[in-house]
């Protein structure tokens, strides 16, 4: 985007006359929109260039090696490879499990929590609504460590109650499903509520004098008035689900059963800063970032046909 | 015929609360054990119940969490507070001003600045935070404070909620009158538009300062300097000490404990403001 300086002399008078104070005010909204336009450009749209850029090349030893590593241009290869790696194929095979339990458990309690608290019989809504929103206020790293203790043998009850062992080979899927759900599902719960709040009353009073009973309602009239709202959180659940990183990150000091190539982030970590392999992690993370723009294309699609 | 009826009003309503406090202590009695972990020493962490008192030991271990490594925690919660509230203040001002300037002025380019926002909320931040680390290693300014704090400073959904305040609460003929008065654009920005916004401004604000308190990854790829971590980096850094030293499981938990209560204590002062603000940003 170029900034254009107006011309304060006004060398040609605009074609819309525009009343006279207007005249001025060319410059100024460019003033406003520039920092952000200007953050966008530097910290999203370079780096994800660059980071193109450097997906094509990789590094090789040239003729005995003695001229130490050169940059070789290598067209796809790098994103040949990356889908070619059993261990990367592992990753999306686990984040796809996680997401296919995570997601409707997480967005389900969500919305059903939202239509309790919405009924007309409840008290203390804001009680419950607060201390199910306060999880959203627990940075991911420390929401990872508080569960790692509470599956740890000896120190955490849980490990003693539950009949598997959360942190044994199967066990980790469950319990960082848990993790996110108790993490999200509060901040979802407010988010669905907030929208349940706008449903005209007179339909539901409409509804009621029909003879519909609460459950009725809610499915009825409820859930398809607050759609559009569930579309945008399906979207940003199901993108967040495949960028799963800090949770498995933060088991690994706790279990092995975590390996290092556990999710597709931390195939990305891993080869980046343990493998130094910079073009495989380039090409991994924009895989990544390429298939979260066509779920949410995909998720978006579908919302629209549903709301027609 | 009342009887029958008004018992399962009263079953309904029963289950209806059981059903909430089920769920309100499924999300905070985690937070309860953070709270009595934090009290106890590394013997009783092992020998007592998960959510019994030991013996109290909380000031005990908060001297041992700040004399830790010269007392490298009291760096960590300085950058925590630099980084997010800086960047929380900053960002949320960036975000009113472009979303006010899409929403209400017209200026070239005005319709791509917003679609590439909306592309920008979708791009998730992890998957930019490689991308980020490469860019900034070119540059040379990787393990730096600028290498965090102005990529997290970009708030594309931040500017989405902006948009829509500007649209529902500063009417045209309040900027209209403005200018007839001879005031400039940017004046009638930061005294008029600006404070009819505020609500939604000091969502997007405790929103954004929530997220670079919680932020993890890209301080993780951009710094190795533990004197320029935030406290979410380097509590992770000392957990991942924590099966060989089992010293440090304390200084972990009560260092969570004091990364936790200032976001609990903001949320539950500020309920009011947040829950109206995303009302707003919701029908939108």
């Amino acid at each position: 985007m170029t900034i254009v300086t107006p011309d304060p002399t006004g060398g040609k008078t605009q074609k819309d006359t525009a009343p006279r104070p207007r005249r001025r005010s060319r410059l100024a909204p460019l003033v406003l929109a520039a920092p952000f336009a200007l953050l966008l450009l530097c910290t999203v749209l370079v780096p994800i260039g660059y980071a193109l850029y450097l997906s094509l090349f990789t590094e090789r030893l040239s003729g005995l090696g003695f001229d130490g590593p050169h940059d070789v241009f290598v067209w796809l290869e790098n994103y040949a490879d990356v889908l070619g790696d059993a261990a990367f194929r592992e990753s999306v095979g686990n984040v796809a499990l996680y997401a296919v339990i995570h997601v409707p458990l997480m967005l389900g309690g969500a919305l059903v929590l939202a239509l309790l608290l919405d009924g007309a019989t409840v008290r203390l809504r804001q009680v419950w609504s607060l201390a199910v929103f306060l999880p959203y206020a627990v940075p991911g790293v420390i929401a990872g460590l508080i569960w790692a203790y509470l599956y740890s043998p000896n120190i955490g009850p849980l490990n003693d109650v539950l009949p598997w062992d959360p942190l044994g080979s199967n066990g980790v899927l469950p319990s960082i499903v848990n993790m996110a759900t108790w993490q999200w599902m509060g901040y979802n719960m407010i988010i669905f509520y907030t929208a349940l709040r706008t449903v005209p009353r007179d339909v539901l009073e409409a509804s009621t004098v029909d003879g519909a009973g609460p459950i009725r309602t809610a499915l009825a009239i409820k859930v398809p008035m607050i759609r559009p709202t569930m579309f945008v959180a399906l979207v940003f659940t199901v993108i967040g689900s495949l960028q799963l990183f800090t949770e498995p990150l933060v088991l690994r000091s706790f279990t092995t059963s975590v390996t290092s190539t556990w999710t597709p982030s931390l195939y990305v970590y891993e080869a980046a800063f343990i493998s130094n392999d910079y073009g495989r992690a380039a090409a991994a993370s924009l895989l990544l970032a390429l298939a979260s723009a066509l779920l949410s294309a995909l998720v978006m699609r579908l919302s629209a046909r549903r709301s027609r | 015929m009342n009887a029958p009826r008004g018992t399962s009003r009263w079953m309904s309503k029963s289950v209806v609360h059981t059903l909430l406090l089920i769920a309100a202590l499924y999300s905070v009695l985690p937070l309860i054990w953070l709270f009595t972990s934090a009290t106890k020493n590394v013997g009783d962490f092992s020998t007592t119940g998960a959510f019994e008192l030991g013996d109290w030991n909380l000031w005990s271990n908060l001297g041992d969490l700040f004399a830790e490594e010269d007392g490298v925690f009291l760096d960590w919660v300085r950058n925590s507070l630099l980084y997010a509230g800086l960047g929380a203040v900053l960002g949320a001002l960036i975000c009113a001003a472009c979303g006010y300037a899409i929403a209400k002025l017209d200026f070239p380019g005005r319709r791509a600045l917003f679609a590439v926002t909306l592309a920008g909320v979708l791009v998730p931040t992890t998957a930019l935070a490689l991308p980020l680390y490469l860019l900034a290693s070119e540059l040379r300014i990787v393990d730096t404070f600028w290498a965090v704090f102005i990529p997290l400073l970009t708030n594309p959904f931040g500017v989405y909620l902006a948009r829509a305040y500007a649209e529902a609460a500063v009417p045209d003929e309040v900027l209209e009158a403005a200018r007839v008065d001879g005031a400039g654009e940017l004046r009638t920005f930061f005294t008029i538009a600006l404070p009819m916004m505020r609500p939604g401004v000091v969502t997007v604000l405790l929103f954004q300062f929530v997220g670079i308190w919680n932020n993890f990854f890209l301080p993780l790829v951009m710094l190795t300097d533990p004197e320029l971590f935030p406290m979410t980096l380097g509590l992770f850094q000392w957990s991942s000490r924590v099966s060989q030293f089992p010293q440090y499981s304390p200084l972990v938990i009560t260092g969570s404990l004091l990364a936790v209560v200032p976001l609990v204590i903001a949320f539950i002062v500020l309920q009011r403001q947040w829950r109206s603000g995303l009302a707003t940003g919701s029908v939108k």
